[in-house]
C-alpha cells in the first residue's frame, strides 16, 4: 500500500516547524559515530547536507559525478538568493515570502513545506555571511538586494551574477572541513546506478567509478539523493551537460514515488537556439530584469525587416516597439514569473513578430543606460554582458539582447514528506531532486534558497528522527544477497547497453527525444500532442536498445557509456512526463495546456478537480505506472486565480 | 570553416601518449570549441572509432571542468574565458589546431585529455574555509563590510578551480590558485581569526603535493579566465610573512 501522508504537524503555520522540531526524536553524539549515511550529489543541498551531518556526528560519505565536488551545476547559479530579512524596510516579512511562493507556484504546493523554506530563508544568510561568502554590499557596508519576478519587494541577496558560485563554494569550504576532520569522505566521479533496499529499508547504492569503470556497492543506515534536475530529458536545457535523473530514476524503479513530473520550469531568458550543433542553452539571468526592457516590433513588416538585417533593432522609433509584458501586466511589468514571461514571448513569436531567427525577442537596456550610466550597469550584470558578446558576438551596451524561454528547472522530482523523506524509508531527497516546494512554478532565487534549506536546516534534523530508531542496526556486508542482486542488475545493464553494437550515436537519440519533448510536452500542450508523444517515445525507446552504439570498454573511463545509461533513463522518464501533463487536465504554473486557458489567453486551473500532487508509482517494465493523489489542503491561503496585471 | 586538429591521444596514466591529425571540415563559425569537439566524436563513433575523453560539464564558463591547451595556451587563444566559452570565430579556415591536456605534474593524464586536479581539492581541504558549523551565526547584519572589501574579496573568490595557472606556469605553481582563496577570507573579517592558520597548512600542502614554487613570471594571471591577479599573490606573501613573524 502506498501511504502518501505528508505528514506535515497540525497546528498554526508558524509553528508547524518549532513544533515538529521539539517533538521529533534526536540521536546522541555517541550514537551517531555509528550511523552511517550516503549523500549522493555535492550541489547547494548535497554540500550543505554532507557538511552539517558531518558537523553532527554522522559518518558521511558523499558522491559526485564531476572530478570534484566544487563543480556541481549549483555553482552556474547566477541571480540570487532569497530571504525574508527585509532589510530593504520594504514590507517584506516571513508570511510574504512564503506567500509569494505558494501564489507563484500556482497554488499546487504543501502550505507547511513552503512556510518552512519561508522561515528557514533568513537563517541561510547568517550561515553564508559566516562563512565568508561575499555578498554584494551598499556603500554603507550592508547587504544589498535586488528583486525578483512574482515580488513586488528586493528580497534577492546576490553576489555578482555569480550567487550559485559564492554559495556553493561557501558549502564545499564546509565539506572539505569536515573531509580534514575525517568525518566525510568524498567520492569524485562516481555515479550512483541503483538502490539497495533491505528489508524494505534504503541501506546503500551501487555506483560505477567513472575512471575504472568498477561497479561498487556502498552500505549506509540511510541514503540522501540532492541529485538534481531533469532538464536534460529535452537536451536542450540550461542545465550541465552531465545532469542526469538517474538516481532519482533507479530509486524510483525501486519504489518511490515521483510527483509531479510534467512541472518543469522554462525561463524567459536564455540565448535563443542557433544551430543544430548546439549542445546546451545558457541562462541570461533573471535578474537582467530588473532593469532590461523586453519588447518585439509591433509591426511584422517591422520584426520581417529586423530579421533580414536591413532595419537595425535601435533604430525602430519608440513608439513602433511593443513592450508587451508592460503592456499586459502593468503592475508586474517586466518582472511577471517565468512561466508568464515565457508564454507571452512564445504568443509574440508565433504570431510573426520575433527576431532573429525568429524564435526570439529583445531584452534592452537603452533606457536603463541612459538613466543609471553604462558603469552602473557594468557594476550589476557585466559578467553576464560579457558572457552574452562571447556567445552571439554582439555587444549589449549597444544593441539589445536577443533572447527566447528554455528549460531550465524541474519542479517535479521525488516524493517526499513533511521530513523529506520519499516513500522508500531511509530514502530522502533534497534540493531540485525532490518536488517539495515550488508546486507548478518556482519563484527566481528560490531554487537556491530551497537546496541550502534543505541542506544545512532541515533534513540534518529530520533525518534523526528515522534514525533515532536505528542506532541498534549494525553495519551490514555489503556481500548480502540485496547488494549482490542490485550490483548484477547494474553490471548487466552496463554490458547490455555497450553490446547493443548498432548504428546510432547516443546523442542523436537524446536529440530526438529533446525534439519530442519539445514540440508536445513543452511550453504549450494538448491532448492530442501528448498521446502522441507517448507513442513515440515509446518507439525511439524500443529503437534504441536495438540500435544505439556505444563505443569503447566497459572497465575503462567511457563517456558514451556514461552518456547511455543517462538517455537510457531519460527515455523512461520522457513517457511519464507525457502522460503526467496528459492526466492533469488545467493550466497551472509552467504546465499549460491549450484546451484550458482564460479567453484573455491566460492560464486556467481546475481547483475542484486537481488541486493534488501527482505522485506516480512504478509498476514494472513495460507496465503503465500507477497514479496516486496527495490531496493539497489550503487552510491559511484563499485559491485565487493569479493576477499579475 | 575546416580545421586540422592535432589531438593529445593516451590511453591511462600508465601507457604513453601521442598526438593524432583529425581534419574536420563544415564547422560553423558560431559553434563553440567544444561543440566543435562534440562533431568530431560523433564522427569517430561513427566509423567505429573511441571519441576523444574531455572534461566539460556546464559549458558556460563556470564549472571549472573544461581544461584544454590550445595552440600553446590554456583555454585557447580567447581572453579571459574557459574553453566551453570559446568560439570558433577566433579561429581561421584551414588553420590547424593542436589540442592537449593540462601538462604539470600534479596533474596526471587519465584520458586523452582529461587530468587528475583532486590535488586542488586536496589544498583546500588544509583551510580554504571559516571554520563555523551550521546554525552558528550570527544575523548576517552585524558585521558591516566596506562595499570596497566585499568587491576585493569578491574578485578574488570568482576563482573556479580551473588550474589553467598551473598550466601555464612553467614552474606548475599553483600559487594563483591559493591566493585567491587567501585573499578573499585575508580581505574579511571573518576570515582574520585564521588566517595565519590557513595560508601555513595550505602553502605546505601545495608544496607537498609537488607544485613549483613561485617566480613571478606573471603566465597564470596572463591566462586565467577569471582575471585572478597578481596582486593576490602579493597579499598571500604578505599573510605568509604576518604567519612567520607574529
Ligand atoms: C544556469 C542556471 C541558473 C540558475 N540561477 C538560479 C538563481 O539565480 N537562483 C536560484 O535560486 N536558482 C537558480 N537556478 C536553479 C538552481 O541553481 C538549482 O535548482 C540548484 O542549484 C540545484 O541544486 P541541487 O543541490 O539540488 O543540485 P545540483 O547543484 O544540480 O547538484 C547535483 C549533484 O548531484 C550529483 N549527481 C547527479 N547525478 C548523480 C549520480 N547519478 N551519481 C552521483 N552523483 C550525481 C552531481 O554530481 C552534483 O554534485 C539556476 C539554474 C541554472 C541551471
Ligand atoms: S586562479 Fe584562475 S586559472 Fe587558476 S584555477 Fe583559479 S580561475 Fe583557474
Ligand atoms: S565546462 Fe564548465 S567552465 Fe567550461
Amino acid at each position: 500500500m502506498v501511504n502518501l501522508n505528508s505528514n506535515v504537524p497540525e497546528g498554526p503555520l508558524a509553528e508547524k516547524w518549532t513544533k515538529y522540531k521539539a517533538g521529533q526524536k534526536l540521536v546522541n553524539p555517541k550514537n551517531k559515530t555509528k550511523l552511517d549515511v550516503i549523500v549522493v550529489g555535492t550541489g547547494l543541498a548535497g554540500a550543505s547536507a554532507a557538511a552539517s551531518l558531518g558537523e553532527m556526528g554522522f559518518n558521511v560519505q558523499s558522491f559526485c559525478y564531476q572530478d570534484s565536488p566544487r563543480r556541481a551545476h549549483s555553482i552556474a547559479a547566477q541571480g540570487g538568493i532569497n530571504a525574508a530579512k527585509n532589510y530593504q524596510n520594504d514590507g517584506d516579512s516571513i508570511y510574504r515570502l512564503f506567500f509569494d511562493t505558494i501564489k507563484g507556484g500556482d497554488y499546487r504546493s504543501r502550505e507547511g513545506n513552503v512556510y518552512r523554506l519561508a522561515e528557514v530563508s533568513n537563517n541561510i544568510i547568517d550561515q553564508c555571511v559566516a562563512q565568508g561568502v561575499p555578498f554584494a554590499r551598499e556603500y554603507g557596508g550592508y547587504l544589498d538586494n535586488r528583486s525578483f519576478g512574482g515580488a513586488q519587494v528586493s528580497r534577492t541577496f546576490y553576489a555578482r551574477g555569480q550567487t550559485g558560485q559564492q554559495l556553493l563554494l561557501g558549502a564545499y569550504g564546509a565539506l572539505m572541513r569536515q573531509v580534514k576532520l575525517g568525518k566525510v569522505k568524498i567520492n569524485a566521479r562516481v555515479e550512483m546506478h541503483d538502490l539497495v533496499i533491505v528489508d524494505g529499508k534504503a541501506r546503500g547504492i551501487i555506483t560505477r567509478d567513472m575512471v575504472s569503470g568498477k561497479i561498487e556497492s556502498h552500505f549506509a543506515h540511510a541514503v540522501v539523493l540532492a541529485t538534481g534536475g531533469y532538464g536534460n530529458t529535452f537536451f536542450l536545457s540550461t542545465m550541465a551537460m552531465g545532469a542526469n535523473v538517474s538516481a532519482a530514476w533507479q530509486s524510483h524503479k525501486r519504489g518511490a514515488l515521483f510527483a509531479n513530473p510534467s512541472f518543469v520550469q522554462i525561463h524567459p531568458t536564455c540565448i535563443p537556439v542557433h544551430g543544430d550543433y548546439q549542445s546546451k542553452l545558457t541562462l541570461m539571468s533573471e535578474s537582467l530584469r530588473n532593469d532590461g526592457r523586453i519588447w518585439v516590433p509591433k509591426n511584422k513588416e517591422d520584426a520581417e525587416k529586423i530579421r533580414s538585417g536591413s532595419l537595425k533593432p535601435k533604430d525602430l522609433k519608440e513608439e513602433d516597439r511593443d513592450y508587451y509584458l508592460e503592456r499586459r501586466y502593468p503592475a508586474f511589468g517586466n518582472l511577471v514569473p517565468r512561466d508568464v514571461a515565457s508564454r507571452a514571448a512564445k504568443e509574440r513569436c508565433d504570431e510573426g513578430h520575433g527576431v532573429g531567427t525568429g524564435l526570439a525577442v529583445f531584452l534592452d537596456f537603452k533606457d536603463a543606460i541612459a538613466k543609471m550610466g553604462k558603469k552602473t550597469i557594468e557594476d550589476k550584470y557585466g559578467n553576464l554582458f560579457q558572457m552574452y558578446e562571447k556567445i552571439t558576438d554582439d555587444n549589449p551596451y549597444e544593441t539589445p539582447m536577443m533572447i527566447y524561454p528554455a528549460i531550465h528547472y524541474s519542479m517535479g522530482g521525488l516524493w517526499v514528506d513533511y521530513g523529506l523523506m520519499t516513500t522508500i524509508p531511509g530514502l530522502f531527497a533534497i534540493g531540485e531532486a525532490n518536488f517539495s516546494d515550488h508546486g507548478a512554478n518556482r519563484l527566481g532565487a528560490s531554487a537556491l534558497m530551497q537546496g541550502l534549506a534543505d541542506g544545512y536546516f532541515v533534513l540534518p534534523y529530520t533525518i534523526q528522527n528515522y534514525l533515532a530508531d536505528d542506532i541498534s542496526t549494525p553495519r551490514m556486508s555489503t556481500d548480502l544477497p540485496e547488494f549482490k542482486a542490485a550490483s548484477k542488475n547494474v553490471e548487466d545493464k552496463m554490458s547490455r547497453l555497450i553490446n547493443v553494437k548498432g548504428s546510432k550515436t547516443v546523442d542523436s537519440f537524446h536529440k530526438r527525444l529533446g525534439h519530442i519533448m519539445w514540440n508536445y510536452v513543452g511550453m504549450a500542450r494538448e491532448k492530442k500532442g501528448l498521446e502522441k508523444a507517448i507513442v513515440e517515445i515509446q518507439e525511439l525507446r524500443k529503437e534504441f536498445w536495438k540500435d544505439v552504439k556505444v563505443p569503447g570498454l566497459l572497465n575503462d573511463l567511457n563517456t558514451e557509456l556514461e552518456k547511455a545509461a543517462r538517455v537510457a533513463d531519460f527515455l523512461e522518464l520522457g513517457e511519464l512526463m507525457a502522460r503526467d501533463a496528459l492526466q492533469r487536465e488545467e493550466s497551472c504554473g509552467g504546465h499549460f495546456r491549450e484546451e484550458f486557458k482564460t479567453p484573455e489567453g491566460e492560464a486556467l486551473r481546475n481547483d475542484k478537480d486537481f488541486t493534488f500532487v501527482a505522485a506516480w508509482e512504478h509498476k514494472g517494465e513495460g507496465k503503465k505506472a500507477e497514479l496516486h493523489k496527495e490531496v493539497l489542503n489550503f487552510e491559511f491561503v484563499e485559491l485565487k486565480q493569479r493576477n499579475y496585471k | 570553416m575546416d580545421l586540422k586538429l592535432k589531438i593529445w591521444r593516451q590511453k591511462n596514466q600508465n601507457t604513453k601518449g601521442k598526438f593524432v591529425t583529425y581534419p574536420v571540415s563544415n564547422i560553423s563559425k558560431d559553434s563553440s570549441f567544444l561543440e566543435m569537439m562534440d562533431v568530431l566524436n560523433e564522427s569517430l563513433i561513427a566509423k567505429d572509432e573511441e571519441p576523444i575523453a574531455f572534461d566539460h560539464d556546464c559549458r558556460e564558463g563556470i564549472c571549472g571542468c573544461c581544461s584544454l591547451y590550445i595552440n600553446g595556451r590554456p583555454h585557447g587563444p580567447d581572453e579571459k574565458i574557459t574553453v566551453c566559452q570559446l568560439h570558433m570565430r577566433k579561429f581561421k579556415d584551414g588553420e590547424t589546431v593542436v589540442i592537449e591536456p593540462w601538462r604539470a605534474r600534479p596533474f596526471p593524464v587519465i584520458k586523452d585529455l582529461i587530468v587528475d586536479r583532486t590535488a586542488f581539492d586536496k589544498i583546500i581541504t588544509e583551510g580554504g574555509y571559516i571554520s563555523v558549523n551550521t546554525g552558528n551565526a550570527a544575523d548576517a547584519s552585524v558585521i558591516p563590510i566596506s562595499k570596497e572589501d566585499a568587491d576585493l574579496s569578491f574578485d578574488a573568490a570568482a576563482c573556479i578551480g580551473c588550474g589553467a595557472c598551473v598550466a601555464a606556469c612553467k614552474n606548475a605553481s599553483a600559487m594563483l590558485f591559493v591566493s585567491a582563496k587567501i585573499s578573499q577570507f585575508a580581505l574579511l573579517p571573518q576570515g582574520r581569526i585564521e588566517a595565519k592558520q590557513r595560508v601555513d597548512s595550505m602553502i605546505s600542502k601545495m608544496d607537498e603535493l609537488g607544485f613549483g614554487s613561485c617566480t613571478n613570471t606573471g603566465a597564470c594571471e596572463a591566462e586565467c579566465p577569471k582575471g585572478i591577479t597578481l596582486t593576490n599573490i602579493a597579499r598571500l606573501n604578505r599573510e605568509f610573512i604576518k604567519a612567520k613573524v607574529g
